[in-house]
């Protein structure tokens, strides 16, 4: 269960970014509007990544290929000229989940260091793939012209449906992930991180399990870079790149592995601190190292697990 | 007499030169308790593991209930009434005493592609849970963290999270290790309550439990079985007392 002042957070934050569109408008700095879109996509990819990272110890060291690949999905039927945003979704969330299985397929029958190589080398393959897809731009990527049409009523190239969508995709996602990891779903996987031989031993098979929970944060991811497509107007491979699956890692472990709702957070802090670093200084890694390292010493469950009451795991 | 409930035969594993199960025959009639013991390095927790399905075996027939064990995998024999304890307490730390026995009914009831209901209050768990808890003597610690519980009380629910699998035999890879002498009575206690309900291979360092609970009993020397009898065949056994029981006594 969560604390009562987790809950309040949690609450709380929807309700400022739920007005947000309103205060940037007022103050008439409508650029806030995007950078926060933006940060929600990525607390989406994030939390996608946490599920598996944080609940089932498979520790994904490629997981933004699947951002890359929803951002291809749009781009390229856009570019085709299919501009229907359901057949869009239904293609991004059957090639995710497709690519996603026979990813999980190969990795997951390894555990430990070599998960993290292979996930890290399978991503980079399409990474490379994506590069050589001279098609649809190589390395330069593909502006996509136009953004997925859903209702005649629900033009996205309004700022304020684009960011609503976000806004409502990732509050549907948080919960939809809390409710599928207290299930008995979620409890299989949260034992087969905690001890795999054991689960095996009482009758779990449990590989079944981790691969469709593998092919469940794959397809959340997908439809971050779906989101994330449509509200750059463009397709890059570098979203598939691995400094980007470090960049969603380094989120999950700010925000606290093993808590959902931290991830959303961890993606808000580094997009941010990245943001007001960058203003300074083109070497803004240099000072953020330094900040993660002391977090990561100080603070083992992130800025989530720093705050009081402990929910995850167990429901005391 | 009846057929055995489970039927090893010529059972054989070897780690490079070292030979850990070698030509074993090996039974348990259906009720029985049958005790392996021996020394250390003979190749107990070997033995469980092959029977278990978590180690493949180098040749030999494993043979539980009727059928043929070849080719199945730790989960299938789970299925097929074949629970497991670990020698090294092997429970879910971060789950309550609780959850660990939920998950274990859990795995027996149906397929668990369930992903909304939450599990922890679902009470076609945890009802069950918990009794399996009261008789093992742990109803009053269901909402620990199993982490947080004694030794002996992490052993004892490695048992109920076997029980709750309703196995039609147990596979106990020392029970009692690690526990001290009042726990050791204790769980001594629980076999014996045991006895007669479920048929059991027991791998036990304790002699006194072993003597106390076993109807037979196989000692094992490097890889081994070098004597089979009842207890007190084994205790008066001259090749035994040589290669075993005369370095403790």
């Amino acid at each position: 269960m969560l604390s009562k002042l987790k809950l309040s957070i949690l609450i709380g934050s929807f309700l400022i970014l739920a007005a947000l569109p309103m205060i940037t408008e007022a103050i008439d700095e409508p650029f806030y509007i995007d950078l926060m879109a933006r940060v929600m996509i990525f607390s989406i990819a994030a939390m996608s990544l946490d599920f598996i990272l944080g609940y089932g110890a498979m520790i994904s060291f490629g997981h933004a290929l699947y951002l890359g690949l929803g951002t291809y999905a749009v781009g390229i039927m856009a570019h085709y000229e299919v501009t229907n945003g359901w057949l869009q979704l239904l293609v991004c969330i059957s090639g995710t989940a497709f690519i996603a299985f026979i990813l999980g397929l190969i990795s997951l029958r390894t555990s430990g260091i070599y998960f993290i190589m292979i996930t890290f080398a399978l991503a980079q393959m399409f990474y490379f793939l994506g590069i050589s897809l001279e098609a649809y731009g190589g390395d330069d990527g593909l502006p996509i012209d136009t953004r997925s049409e859903f209702f005649s009523f629900f033009d996205l190239n309004d700022a304020w449906n684009m960011y609503y969508l976000i806004l409502g995709t990732m509050t549907v996602t948080a919960i939809v992930l809390w409710k599928i990891i207290n299930s008995r779903f979620g409890m299989v996987v949260r034992g087969s991180h905690s001890n795999d031989a054991r689960m095996q031993a009482i009758g779990f098979p449990t590989m079944k399990y981790r691969l469709a929970a593998f092919v469940i944060a794959g397809v959340v991811c997908g439809l971050a870079g779906f989101l994330l497509g449509n509200l750059t107007e463009f397709l890059t491979p570098e979203y598939m790149h691995w400094f980007r699956s470090g960049e969603l890692m380094i989120m999950v472990m700010v925000g606290g592995m093993g808590t959902l709702f931290g991830p959303l957070f961890g993606a808000f802090a580094y997009l941010m601190v990245e943001d007001f670093l960058a203003n300074f200084t083109e070497y803004w890694q240099f000072y953020f190292g330094p900040m993660l390292i002391i977090l990561v010493l100080f603070a083992k469950q992130g800025l989530w697990g720093m705050l009081p009451g402990k929910e995850d795991m167990s429901d005391e | 007499m009846s057929e055995p409930l489970l039927k090893v035969v010529q059972l054989r594993k070897s780690f490079g030169g070292v030979v850990a199960t070698d030509s074993l025959d090996f039974d348990v009639m259906p009720g029985e308790i049958h005790a392996v013991i021996g020394p250390n390095g003979a190749g107990k927790t070997t033995f469980v593991a092959q029977i278990a399905g978590m180690l493949k075996s180098d040749s030999g027939t494993i043979t539980f209930d009727g059928r043929d064990m070849a080719g199945k995998t730790a989960p299938e024999r789970s299925h097929m009434g074949l629970a497991r304890s670990f020698q090294i307490t092997s429970v879910f730390r971060d789950f309550t005493a609780l959850e660990n026995v939920s998950l274990s009914i859990q795995a027996h009831a149906g397929h668990s592609f369930k992903f909304w209901k939450r599990a922890s209050t679902d009470r076609d768990l945890t009802d069950p849970a918990q009794k399996i808890l009261d008789d093992v003597g742990l109803g009053d610690k269901a909402l620990t963290l199993a982490g947080n519980l004694a030794h002996g009380q992490q052993r004892q629910l490695e048992i109920a999270m076997a029980l709750a699998t309703s196995p039609k035999m147990l596979l106990l890879d020392e029970p009692t290790a690690g526990m001290g002498t009042e726990e050791s009575e204790t769980m001594r206690a629980f076999l014996n309550e045991m006895k007669g309900k479920y048929s059991m291979l027991l791998i036990e360092h304790d002699m006194d439990t072993v003597f106390s609970v076993a109807d037979r009993v196989t000692v094992l020397v490097y890889g081994r079985g070098i004597a089979t009898g009842t207890p007190e065949e084994i205790r008066n056994n001259a090749e035994v007392r040589a290669a075993y029981l005369g370095e403790d006594e």
